[in-house]
């Protein structure tokens, strides 16, 4: 049985309304207006355990939405959702023992305590016992290099130390599927790789179930095996990446470097993107313009320094897919 | 138990960190606290036959209250506060504890820890220096003790009241003003409840506010007799018990109806 089973879950919010300026806060204060805001419309998915599912959508789309409901913060109006066997909302706090929750915007870590106090404090509340604590404690603080600011209070660490410690306290009690919110939002670039890295060890060794919700390709490409995109509280695709561009686009690039920049540029089929210097940009369909000889052509017509095919940038795939999504 | 004991001791070590206002608390409770005596001394005065209590007994009345005053319930917990209007919240429902539970223990904490770091040094001072009466008995010390605990926990059943309430309000300034207002005027942390007019008398006895300070500090004196301490207990104990139920319930209904925005 998959590890998550979510069918047909819809989450409906009510949003009071006010009109802008001072009559409007007025008018509010006789008649409340409320909108009836539809964050998740019949979504479904299951996932399989020790999968990394990469979970994206354009802001607003119902991302956090899912991972509430999933970590039984928020009791969804309809539909069904079981993780380990278990309605999380309902069986919340046996439910909770076994997951993990990163909220990348907040910190779950004791703002004026030292890191390590955190820590023992969620080995108290997980009832972890002490040689499984020292066992996780010590395999987190040297995969996430924590050893020198374990005992700094938390309000002076950097957003790169404190998600490396958040991270770490998600995981004291060794649970077998974590959630990730954004983690690695606003982080720097060594601090996202080292993010990535721990991520993608912890499900090689340990095989946790990942579900992670992010607006960085990056992430996606260096992590997940599998990626739903969900637009308008619908999932739009959920596949490999593969798949998913497949699904977009076929289409490929093809980059070539010219001895000499200049001279017209035209093949059949292929549309130049850009040219910067003596680089050109081609987008093309293989489907349609076999690559071999298209290739050849080029070789023929023009003097190639060199040349490479790509597919189309993850963000280009994802851009298109979100104009799909009918407003 | 071990998890909601952490709690406690964590936020007791958070609380802990500020010790400058800590000192500064205590010498503004010795400054009100003389101003305070010197009041009640000058009406005092003026009619000593009637009034209910002796002016010793009314002086003891007062420094235990300097002492004390921080474990009146005077609003919501600003850390649960600070979670709600951060979305903070949604963590806090990621714990394997049961919610109510959870925060009454932070409530606990939130009273219970900057009393006990003013109540030590203030008592001395007012014991040395101002003419505090010791207890009337030891039994009366352990009646005021058993009922300051009890005072303690019906006080973190109104604060914990107070922080669910913030979700609906999000605020919570509006509730906690008229919560400040009320425990002000009947806990006898202003005006010794003995000395309120007689016919009010009955009404104060019955609302929960006396179990807060009062009770304790009448059975240390021995104005309260100490046999007739288990009924200052239990009514202590069963407004602790009402406003807790009544918690759990609002509780369960606001984390239904609980929106979590952002991220």
């Amino acid at each position: 049985m998959p590890q998550i089973v979510v069918e047909d879950l819809q989450k409906r919010y009510h949003v009071a309304e006010r009109t802008a300026g001072l009559w409007g806060a007025v008018r509010g204060l006789v008649h409340r207006r409320h909108r009836v805001v539809e964050a998740l419309k019949g979504i479904g998915f299951s996932v399989e355990r020790g999968e990394v599912v990469g979970y994206i959508g354009p802001n607003g789309a119902g991302k956090s939405t899912t991972v509430k409901v999933l970590a039984g913060i928020l009791v969804p109006d309809a539909g069904r959702c079981e993780v380990n066997g278990r309605v999380p909302w309902r069986e919340r706090i046996e439910h909770v023992r076994r997951i993990g929750v990163v909220f990348g915007q907040r910190t779950q870590l004791w703002w004026d305590l030292p890191v390590v106090e955190s820590f023992e404090l969620l080995r108290d509340i997980y009832k972890v016992e002490p040689g499984a604590y020292r066992k996780s404690f010590d395999d987190l603080v040297a995969r996430l290099d924590l050893g020198a600011i374990l005992d700094t209070p938390v309000r002076q660490l950097s957003l790169g130390q404190r998600m490396r410690c958040d991270l770490a306290a998600s995981l004291i009690h060794a649970p077998d599927l974590i959630y990730l919110d954004e983690p690695t939002i606003g982080l720097d670039a060594v601090a996202k790789l080292a993010v990535r890295d721990f991520l993608r060890e912890l499900n090689r060794t340990r095989g946790v179930t990942i579900l992670l919700t992010t607006h960085d390709m990056d992430d996606i490409e260096a992590l997940c095996s599998r990626v739903m995109v969900i637009g308008e509280g619908r999932i739009l695709s959920d596949g490999t990446l593969d798949g998913l561009r497949a699904q977009v686009s076929g289409e490929r690039r093809l980059i070539v470097d010219l001895e000499n920049g200049s001279g017209a540029f035209e093949h059949e089929g292929v549309t130049v993107e850009r040219r910067e210097g003596h680089r050109v940009f081609l987008r093309f369909d293989p489907r349609q313009v076999p690559t071999a000889g298209l290739i050849g052509r080029i070789a023929a017509r023009h003097a190639v320094r060199d040349l490479f095919v790509e597919h189309l940038p993850i963000e280009e795939i994802i851009r298109r897919l979100y104009e799909r999504i009918p407003a | 138990m071990r998890a909601y004991a952490a709690v406690l001791s964590a936020r007791v070590r958070t609380l802990l960190q500020y010790r400058a206002a800590a000192l500064a608390g205590i010498a503004c409770q010795v400054f009100w606290g003389i101003l305070r005596t010197a009041i009640f001394g000058a009406f005092f005065a003026m009619n000593p036959a009637r009034s209910p209590m002796s002016l010793p007994e009314m002086v003891t009345y007062i420094w235990l209250g300097q002492s004390l005053f921080r474990m009146l319930p005077t609003g919501a917990d600003g850390d649960v506060r600070a979670l709600i209007r951060t979305g903070g919240v949604a963590y806090e429902l990621t714990r394997p504890l049961d919610l109510y539970a959870f925060w009454y223990t932070r409530s606990v904490a939130m009273l219970a820890a900057p009393m006990l770091l003013r109540a030590v040094p203030l008592l001395g001072v007012a014991a040395l220096f101002f003419e505090m009466l010791p207890p009337a008995s030891p039994l009366a010390l352990a009646a005021g003790l058993a009922s300051l605990l009890c005072g303690l926990l019906l006080s973190a059943a109104c604060v914990t009241l107070l922080t669910i309430s913030l979700l609906w309000t999000v605020s919570g300034d509006g509730i906690s003003r008229m919560a400040v207002i009320a425990v002000w005027a009947f806990s006898g942390i202003l005006l010794p409840l003995p000395l309120f007019p007689e016919w009010l008398q009955p009404a104060l006895a019955l609302l929960p506010f006396r179990g807060l300070i009062d009770g304790p500090f009448r059975l240390y004196m021995g104005h309260i007799p100490a046999e007739q301490a288990p009924g200052v207990l239990l009514h202590q104990l069963g407004w602790t018990l009402a406003l807790i139920a009544l918690g759990r319930w609002l509780l369960g209904r606001g984390i239904r109806r609980m929106v979590v925005q952002g991220g």
